[in-house]
């Protein structure tokens, strides 16, 4: 299996079987469905109820479980107003810095690597598989390891004497983005590298080389003949990345510095779970709100995501 | 600020950033010889290199100096030799939050394969098995916050005499038992929440296995078949040998994800009544207790323990990538 093979999907895998080796070949007895429903069931029951209870009214939420739905059937969709409109809980600002977080967060790295991993698998330079495996060795820093030092750094960013603007603070560049973006770029890069290089060094060689007969530059190269034909393991980063950053709450929580006009939406959801634990009716809407947009992306991109989840598997 | 401010600053730095790329190219873009290339190559390189170098190299290695420091009393920090690290191995709190971790390492990767595993093998090729396998995968795609609520949910707790809106104690009542508060009592709250990480991990490992599965050559199971193999024997002997690889790389991989989550014991129990495990201890010591030697010694440690399983991991990824 390769990592960011562009051909082969775990779910594209065809199965040529005849009804005949079906039969053989599986657990056919009623015990092995058992088991297959049973597993299902505790998979999906827990989601199942906390998405009905998103849409009973609060007091029924509060008062009885959320299976006695099926014998008194209450829908509303008051909950979801409350938890996006209402001042108290406003989870609408946080869907808003989640985006505002994700998006950067998401593109950024992906050119940073991209440019990098070309040059590490096209250009010459000496000493060039010393950087590329330095690089790639770095997936293994834990980023807790590195937070202390970077948020010291992002407060007073100085290189020996010279100091420049805080990145941090009421006054700090961008709202206080900034450090939320950087930290998810840095996090990223030395995976997405990794894989992009893995990815650009099984195009041919001949391709590059007979656009460099016909006079073309590197970075003529790199935009005409790469970044297309990059396309899927770029996908496949992508998502992994943007699910990776809109369900971050580490990162979130210790570079966004507490201050809520930066946080995202997970940050806000476990403050709730806190401080709110026993409002039911808002907790299970703010959890779907914070729930469908992954959902969307996964359900839809679904066979792109499984590629990257498995290489994606030992970042930060 | 306003919702429009947020996006305007978004679009600056997307367009900020942009900027620098373009100009990186189009100063490029004429270079040809020898000397040309190296420069197009800095250039390439460069702006990754110097935010892996200050944003991961630099950190590590003063997290790692750090963690030899202690604070002082006028609040600055000096040399203290090994003693944070006495310290996570010999207090009594610390101690337990290791015992934590090693529950959790111990129990998340093997329950969550094993099941993984075993649902992969009984979907195989089953009516609707795409379907069957979205239901488990489903949770992949969610914040562990939005996981521990909806597992909070679950084991909500209210005394014997009221309605019940846990499912967990709901069916608990149903059989006649007194009602259980999961998450505040100690030990077994900790299984409690390791639940919630399995439930997670579990479709990881099924979506892994299921594809070796399907790559297992037909002529193989044709043979046992013939042979008369079948049921469990078949599981036993043909399949479980002949995925070992993705196992592994299935098992490490989990691993690595348990060692350094900290959301759910965050989210659930906000690491009270001896839920905590060294992902979040790292967190509470750094940010809250002003502990930072402490912290960098747990984040060593973190480091220390993650490092032989992700070399492992990316040496069996190779070997996988190589069959």
């Amino acid at each position: 299996m390769t990592l960011a093979d562009p051909d082969v999907s775990v779910e594209d895998v065809v199965v040529h079987e005849t009804a005949a080796t079906t039969a053989k070949n599986k657990l056919t007895s009623p015990w092995a469905s058992l088991i297959a429903v049973v597993i299902a069931v505790l998979w999906t029951t827990p989601t199942a109820g906390l998405l009905i209870s998103s849409f009973r009214p609060e007091s029924d939420v509060k008062g009885n479980g959320w299976w006695n739905v099926f014998l008194h059937p209450h829908f509303t969709t008051d909950n979801y107003h409350a938890v996006l409109k209402g001042t108290d809980v406003d989870l609408a600002t946080y869907f808003v810095n989640t985006i505002v977080i994700t998006i950067p967060s998401v593109i950024i790295p992906i050119c940073l690597a991209v440019l990098a991993a070309y040059a590490f698998s096209w250009i010459d330079f000496p000493g060039r598989n010393f950087l590329f495996v330095s690089v790639f060795a770095l997936q293994i820093v834990p980023i807790q390891v590195t937070m202390i030092p970077l948020l010291k750094l992002y407060v007073d960013p100085h290189i020996g004497g010279a100091h420049f603007i805080s990145l941090t603070g009421a006054d700090a560049p961008g709202g206080g983005f900034y450090t939320i973006w950087l930290s998810h770029t840095i996090f990223a890069l030395p995976l997405a590298i990794y894989l992009l290089h893995n990815f650009m060094s099984q195009i041919p060689g001949e391709l590059i080389e007979s656009a460099r007969v016909d006079g073309a530059g590197h970075v003529q190269i790199f935009s005409r003949i790469m970044l297309p034909l990059m396309a899927p393991a770029i996908a496949a980063f992508g998502i992994f990345q943007f699910l990776w950053v809109w369900n971050d709450l580490l990162v979130a929580l210790v570079f966004g510095g507490g201050s809520l006009d930066v946080s995202p939406l997970t940050v806000r959801l476990a403050e709730l779970s806190g401080t709110r634990g026993n409002d039911w009716h808002l907790l299970s809407a703010g959890a779907f709100v914070s729930l469908i947009v992954p959902l969307i992306v996964f359900l839809s991109l679904q066979r792109y995501f499984v590629r990257g989840l498995l290489a994606g598997s030992v970042k930060g | 600020m306003s919702s429009g401010e947020k996006f305007l600053q978004m679009l600056i730095c997307i367009a900020l950033f942009f900027g620098v790329v373009a100009v990186i190219l189009l100063l490029t873009s004429k270079l040809r010889s020898r000397n040309g290339e190296r420069i197009q190559f800095l250039a390439f390189v460069l702006p990754a290199i110097a935010l892996i170098a200050i944003g991961l190299l630099y950190p590590a290695i003063n997290t790692i100096w750090q963690s030899f420091r202690t604070n002082t009393a006028t609040g600055g920090t000096q040399f203290d030799g090994l003693h944070n690290y006495h310290t996570v191995f010999t207090n009594s709190q610390e101690l337990k939050v290791l015992r934590n971790t090693a529950l959790w390492v111990a129990l998340v990767p093997t329950v969550s394969t094993f099941v993984g595993l075993v649902y992969a093998v009984l979907v195989d090729r089953a009516r609707m098995e795409k379907f069957a396998k979205g239901l488990i995968f489903l949770p992949m795609a969610l914040s562990l916050v939005g996981a521990s609520l909806i597992w909070k949910f679950v084991y909500n707790y209210r005394s014997n005499e009221n309605d019940q809106i846990g499912l967990a104690n709901q069916i608990l009542k149903t059989f006649g038992f007194h009602t259980y508060d999961f998450l505040l009592t100690s030990p077994w709250n900790n299984f409690f929440l390791i639940i919630i990480m399995i439930w997670v991990q579990a479709g990881f490992a099924m979506t892994i296995l299921s594809a070796s599965i399907k790559a297992i050559p037909e002529d193989i199971i044709e043979a046992a078949t013939l042979d008369g193999v079948s049921g469990l024997k078949m599981f036993r002997y043909i399949t479980v040998p002949s995925i070992r690889p993705s196992l592994i790389v299935v098992l490490t991989t989990i691993s690595i994800t348990t060692l350094k989550a900290f959301d759910i014991v965050r989210t659930a129990t906000g690491g009270n009544f001896d839920t905590s495990v060294l992902a979040y201890e790292f967190y509470v010591q750094s940010f809250r207790s002003n502990n930072a030697g402490l912290g960098a010694a747990i984040a060593v440690l973190i480091f220390v323990l993650v490092m032989p399983i992700v070399v492992y991991n990316v040496r069996q990824m190779r070997k996988l990538e190589a069959r």
